[in-house]
């Protein structure tokens, strides 16, 4: 029961962390229509933010995360204009490509600065350190990131939802000719797409990085966990990324108990059955 | 206020448009006619900047526009109703008529001018927190052009507002569009149905294979041999 208990708790702070890893693949898709399998990388700049600042200037990691936000957001924004917008009038597979470069780049970047040397945050307020609720003991640095990211989901939610700026992007999204006829400047939605993007999975790697390992091909992982996630939720889908990043939380983590080794298999599964059988995804179209 | 000065188009390096000048003053209604493809569309499309003329020049207000930003255009107070009205159809009738007036900063202003459309088309309050998709041909074309009002722009152009719209429905927009310009507005419509569209037009441009090859008042026009010929089968 116990064992229950503390597996769906982690299960859920997995997946709220998951989900704002995912949000952005599924706002940049939603906006422009391309998917960033450069994603993950994006994630693995965070992390070593986090773990460059916490080491060698002795900075708390909590402390890396506006920088991670921020240079994220710059990456994001970079991207977009030095490559992204570039490719654009290209046929499809350029586009496809360019972003499949554009991971390479970064992460063979990462592998000449910092060899593929494992590495991992030693010292930090909440790194190794444990949340007693009575009945069940929390690893904190996994609860309060957890919930750092829910916080963080929730700004950009309402950030979308709620505000002008969020109403064009969402106008861009939807027909992005008529947006243009509207005054909106849509290359700069575009722009901002990314630089959301960016930010956010930047800051969810550098919250990552207090109980998860580093190394340069740590991306590969989590962008194929934020594919599931967004072909899960429906592509493009914000609640859909919350949502569906909570179910492949508690999937991952369930599994991954059981069967250590399979977990990513049964993410697999679950992206494949949802190709097969509800290509809209949960909350798609 | 708008001036057209022989621009020409090309989309890949095929002219849509070949030298297509016109003129439109403070107050006065304007109709451009003529058939599919001889490329209103991409003339309206011209004066609000997402198509760029290969040569030419388009003057607003004495100043000449023809390289700004579709988003300077449109600040400047010109406002383009596009062909098959392009609603946002996921978003709700009132996120659609704020979308209109993106580039206006003052809430109040936005607030008068939605109680205007309101007023104007009293259904699009009804249902205001539906869907776009979700009504039906007739109040699309009411959202597409209340949104179009939403920043009171100084120069308004329909493109095809009848298409599609049942014949009852047709007569009642062009209602619509001659109330708006008795209440002001400077308008240019571009239309096929070429009869209503001079009979309320104070002056009319034949646009043929992307040239303007004629042009009078609404009245001359729909009186000419030419016009009578070519589009009302006469
Ligand atoms: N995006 C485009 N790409 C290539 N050709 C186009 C495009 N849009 C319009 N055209 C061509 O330009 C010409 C004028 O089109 P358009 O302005 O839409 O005419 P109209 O609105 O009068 O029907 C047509 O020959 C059309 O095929
Ligand atoms: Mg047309």
């Amino acid at each position: 029961m116990e064992l229950t208990t503390q597996l769906i708790i982690y299960g859920v702070l997995m997946g709220l962390v998951f989900a704002l890893i995912a949000l952005g693949l599924s706002l940049i898709f939603g906006v422009m229509n391309i998917v960033n399998f450069a994603h993950g990388e994006f994630l693995m700049v965070g992390m070593y933010i986090a773990y460059l600042l916490s080491t060698f200037l002795h900075l708390d990691p909590l402390l890396s995360l506006p920088i991670a936000a921020m240079a994220g957001y710059l990456l994001g924004i970079m991207s977009y204009h030095l490559l992204i917008h570039q490719i654009l009038r290209g046929p499809m597979v350029a586009q496809l490509f360019g972003t499949f470069g554009l991971m390479l780049f970064l992460r063979y970047l990462a592998m000449y600065i910092f060899t593929p040397d494992v590495r991992s945050i030693k010292q930090g307020l909440l790194v190794g350190k444990t949340l007693s609720l009575g009945w069940v003991t929390l690893d904190l640095s996994k609860s309060v990131s957890a919930a750092l990211c829910m916080i963080s989901f929730g700004i950009v939610y309402w950030m979308i939802y709620k505000t002008k700026l969020g109403r064009a992007l969402r106008a861009t999204s939807i027909d992005s000719e008529a947006a243009q006829y509207m005054g909106i400047d849509t290359k700069k939605m575009n722009a901002l797409a990314w630089g959301i993007g960016g930010a956010t999975v930047s800051l969810a790697g550098s919250l990552l990085a207090h109980f998860y390992y580093v190394t340069p091909t740590v991306g590969m992982l989590f962008t194929l966990i934020a594919f599931a996630i967004v072909a899960l939720g429906g592509f493009g889908s914000i609640s859909g990324a919350f949502v569906a990043g909570i179910i492949i939380g508690l999937i991952m983590v369930i599994s991954g108990h059981f069967l250590s080794e399979l977990k990513f298999t049964f993410v697999y599964i679950v992206y494949f059955l949802v190709v097969v059988f509800r290509p809209r995804g949960l909350f798609g179209w | 206020m708008l001036r057209v000065d022989r621009i020409r188009v090309l989309y890949e390096g095929i002219p849509a448009l070949h030298e297509v000048s016109l003129e439109v003053k403070k107050g006065e209604l304007v109709a451009v006619v003529g058939a599919n493809g001889a490329g209103k569309s991409t003339s309206l499309k011209a004066i609000v900047g997402t198509v760029k003329p290969a040569s030419g020049m388009i003057e607003f207000e004495q100043k000449d526009i023809t390289r700004f930003t579709t988003p300077e255009i449109v600040r400047l107070g010109i406002v383009y109703i596009p062909e098959a009205r392009h609603i946002f159809g996921p978003l709700t009738v009132e996120e659609n008529l704020l979308l209109g007036a993106f580039t206006s900063n003052s809430e109040k202003e936005v607030k008068e001018h939605l109680d205007y459309v309101y007023q104007l088309f009293p259904i699009l309050k009804e249902r205001r927190k539906q869907r776009g998709e979700t009504l039906s041909g007739g109040e699309q074309q009411m959202l597409a052009i209340g949104r179009g009002l939403m920043t009171r722009p100084k120069l308004l152009m329909f493109d095809e507002p009848s298409l599609g719209l049942m014949p009852k429905l047709v007569s009642e927009l062009f209602k619509t569009i001659s109330l708006l310009k008795e209440e002001g507005f400077t308008i240019l419509l571009v239309e096929q149905n070429v009869r209503e569209a001079l009979e309320i037009a104070d002056r009319g441009y034949i646009l043929q294979t992307g040239r303007t090859i004629h042009t009078g008042t609404g009245k001359e026009l729909l009186e000419s041999e030419m016009v009578r010929k070519a589009f009302l089968g006469l």
